[in-house]
C-alpha cells in the first residue's frame, strides 16, 4: 500500500501523572505521529509544596529538615548544599573532621542516587534482578546512614560549622563491610546490564543529546558529562575537601542513555574511591565549631553553664542572626548543580532562599532527546535524566 | 579573576550600571533594564567573556526588606551565568519596578532559561516580553496570586475550582450545573 493512503493523522497523548513510569507525578503532552515523537511537552508542578516560601518564614536551622525532601534519593547532599551556602553568607567555616565527614555523606549519597538511577531505568526495561541488586546496595548504604544520622531518608544531618554528630565508633567497620557487598552488586549489575543485547538496543544511540545543546540548556551533572563536557562543581569549583583527594571525572562521547549508564557505574566506583580516602585520611578532633553564634553550644554547657543555656535558647527561638547580604552556593548533587540562592536581612531566617535544581534544566531540555524517537524509547531516556518530583517542584 | 567581567560590563554599559559588588567571591552586576538583553548578548558573545551556560534565574520580592539596598524598585530578577571554557561566573541582578512588571526574555539568548523564566513569571508575576511560552510552570493555570511575592499570605487558600464536565459524564442521578442554579 503507498504511504499516502495511510491514515496519518497526529494524536495528542497525556502520558501521566499517574503513570508507572512517570517517577512520581509529571505529565507529559505528547504529538505522535504514529509511534514517532513529534512534539514533547512535559508538565511538572504537581509536587509543588511551596518549600521557598516555608523557608522564608522559618529560622535558618529550622531550613535544614525541609532541604531532605528536595532530592529524596540523595538528602544528605542536599544539606551540604545548604549549609554550605549559608556558611558563604555567614563566612563561618566547618572543623577539618567536619569537612571530611561532609565529603563522605555526600559520596554515601551519590552512589545511592546512583543506585536508584540505574536500578529504576533497569526495572522500566523489564530487568527486575538488577532493579533488586541496585536497591540492595542502596539499602546496605541506608543502613550506614541510619547508623550515623537515625534515620534513613528524612536525616536532617548537617549544621552550621559542622555535623549533628560525629561517626559512630564502628562507622569504618561496617562500611568496610557493605562497601565489599556493594562492590560485588555492582560487579552484578554490571555483568548483567552492560552487556545485554536487550539493554543496548533500548539504550544505544536513543535519547540522544549534542554537547552544545546540554550546555545551552544549563545541563549540569551526568547528563551534561555524557556529552564529553567534562563539568563536575567538585573538580571546576572544588569545595571542602574534593581538590586533596585522588578521583577521576568519567565523560561520554554521544550523550546517549548508554554513556549516561555508563558515567553512573563509573561514579559509583569513584565515589567508593573518595569515601576510603575520606576515612583514612580522616583527621581528629571536633565534630562540630564552637562559635556559639552559629552553633549549638555542646550538651555539658547548656545543662551546666548560664551562657551555654542562653546561646541554646537565643538558637532555637531566633535562629542565627545572618548579617544582611546575598550568597549563591552549590555543590555537585546527584543530577548536577545543586545551588542555593539566599539573601539575608539580619533576621533569624532567610529573606529569600531560591533552589536551583539540576533537574529542572534536565527536564526542560528533555523534548531535544525524545522528540524524532519512538514513543517506548521515552521510558528509557526519561529514566537516564533521573528527575526527582521533590527537587523539581519544591 | 573574573572581576575582569565586571570591568568588561562596567566598561561596556557604564550608563546602565547601578552597582557592582563582589561579596564571598561572588561577582555581582546590578542593571537597569533597558540594557538587560544587550548586557547578556553582550556576555556570551564576548570571546573573553562566553558565558554558554545559563545556570539559574529567579525573582527577588524585596517588599518587606528593611536593610538598605541600592535601588528603590519591589522587584529584581537575578541571572546566574557560568563559561564552560573559561570557568567563570557572573551574577546579574535587574530591578524591576512594581507597576510595570515587565523584562525582556532571555530566550532569544539561551534556549535554556525559558523554563526559568516561566518559573519567575509564576511565582513573582515578572512578564518577560518575548518569552515564547509564558505559562505557570508550578502552580496551575487557575491558580491566583503569585505565592512567593511578600503579599500573598504564608496560608493563602485558592478558590475552589469546579470540575470540568465532560462528556459522558452526564449520569441521571448527577446534578447537571444549571439544575442547580
Amino acid at each position: 500500500m503507498p504511504a499516502r493512503d495511510l491514515h496519518t493523522e497526529m494524536m495528542t497523548l497525556n502520558m501521566g501523572p499517574s503513570h508507572p513510569a512517570m517517577h512520581g507525578t509529571v505529565r507529559m503532552k505528547l504529538t505522535l505521529d504514529g509511534e514517532t515523537v513529534v512534539h514533547c511537552d512535559p508538565e511538572v508542578g504537581y509536587l509543588h509544596r511551596g518549600f521557598e516560601k516555608m523557608c522564608e518564614n522559618r529560622t535558618w536551622p529550622q531550613c535544614l529538615p525541609y532541604t531532605d525532601r528536595l532530592n529524596y534519593s540523595s538528602p544528605l547532599i542536599n544539606n551540604v548544599g545548604f549549609v554550605l551556602a549559608l556558611e558563604k553568607l555567614l563566612g563561618a567555616k566547618s572543623t577539618p573532621r567536619a569537612d571530611f565527614i561532609r565529603v563522605i555523606i555526600s559520596e554515601l549519597s551519590r552512589i545511592t542516587d546512583h543506585f536508584t538511577a540505574i536500578a529504576a531505568g533497569a526495572l522500566e526495561l523489564g530487568g527486575f534482578t538488577p532493579m533488586i541488586w541496585g536497591v540492595e546496595a542502596r539499602d546496605h548504604l541506608y543502613n550506614l546512614v541510619e547508623d550515623l544520622t537515625g534515620a534513613r531518608l528524612t536525616v536532617n544531618y548537617t549544621r552550621v560549622g559542622g555535623v549533628k554528630h560525629d561517626l559512630p565508633v564502628d562507622f569504618e567497620a561496617h562500611w568496610r563491610e557493605y562497601r565489599d557487598k556493594i562492590l560485588k552488586l555492582h560487579h552484578d549489575i554490571d555483568v548483567v546490564l552492560t552487556k545485554n543485547g536487550v539493554f543496548l538496543d533500548r539504550n544505544e544511540g536513543v535519547g540522544c543529546i549534542s554537547r552544545a545543546d546540554a550546555i545551552e540548556h544549563g545541563f549540569t551533572g551526568v547528563v551534561l558529562r555524557s556529552t564529553g563536557e567534562p563539568y563536575d562543581v567538585r573538580r571546576a569549583h572544588p569545595y571542602l575537601v574534593y581538590d586533596q583527594l585522588d578521583w577521576t571525572v568519567p565523560v561520554g562521547t554521544k550523550g546517549d542513555n548508554l554513556d549516561r549508564y555508563l558515567c553512573r557505574m563509573e561514579e559509583i566506583l569513584q565515589s567508593i574511591s573518595i569515601i576510603d580516602q575520606c576515612l583514612a585520611r580522616l583527621p581528629q578532633g571536633p565534630f562540630l565549631s564552637s562559635e556559639w553564634a552559629s552553633a549549638l553550644p555542646d550538651k555539658e554547657y547548656v545543662y551546666h553553664t548560664i551562657e551555654g543555656m542562653i546561646a541554646h535558647f537565643e538558637m532555637i527561638m531566633k535562629g542565627i542572626e545572618v548579617p544582611p547580604g546575598e550568597a549563591y552556593g552549590y555543590v555537585e548533587g546527584g543530577n548536577g548543580e545543586l545551588g542555593f540562592y539566599l539573601v539575608a536581612d539580619g533576621r533569624g531566617g532567610p529573606y529569600r532562599c531560591h533552589v536551583r535544581p539540576p533537574c529542572f534544566a534536565l527536564m526542560q531540555g528533555l523534548h531535544l532527546m525524545v522528540e524524532g524517537g519512538m514513543l517506548a524509547d521515552i521510558i528509557p531516556t526519561f529514566d537516564s535524566i533521573n528527575m526527582i518530583g521533590g527537587e523539581i517542584d519544591r | 579573576m573574573s572581576r575582569q567581567v565586571v570591568s568588561a560590563l562596567t566598561a561596556r554599559f557604564a550608563d546602565a550600571i547601578v552597582a557592582t559588588h563582589d561579596r564571598f567571591g561572588d561577582d555581582t552586576v546590578i542593571l537597569k533594564r533597558e540594557a538587560l538583553l544587550a548586557a547578556l548578548r553582550f556576555l556570551k558573545e564576548d570571546p573573553a567573556l562566553a558565558f554558554d551556560m545559563p545556570i539559574d534565574v529567579c525573582g527577588v520580592d524585596y517588599q518587606a526588606y528593611v536593610p538598605a539596598r541600592p535601588h528603590a524598585e519591589r522587584f529584581e530578577v537575578v541571572y546566574h551565568l557560568r563559561s564552560t571554557t573559561k570557568n567563570h561566573r557572573v551574577r546579574l541582578r535587574v530591578p524591576v519596578p512594581e507597576s510595570d512588571p515587565v523584562v525582556d526574555s532571555s530566550v532569544s539568548v539561551w534556549r535554556g532559561t525559558a523554563w526559568f523564566e516561566r518559573e519567575t513569571f509564576d511565582m513573582f508575576g515578572i512578564r518577560f516580553q518575548g518569552h515564547p511560552d509564558l505559562r505557570r510552570i508550578l502552580t496551575y493555570d487557575e491558580f491566583e496570586g503569585h505565592p512567593l511575592r511578600k503579599d500573598y499570605p504564608v496560608r493563602g487558600y485558592q478558590p475552589r475550582l469546579e470540575m470540568p464536565r465532560l462528556k459522558g459524564d452526564e449520569l441521571p442521578w448527577r446534578k447537571q450545573p444549571d439544575e442547580e442554579a
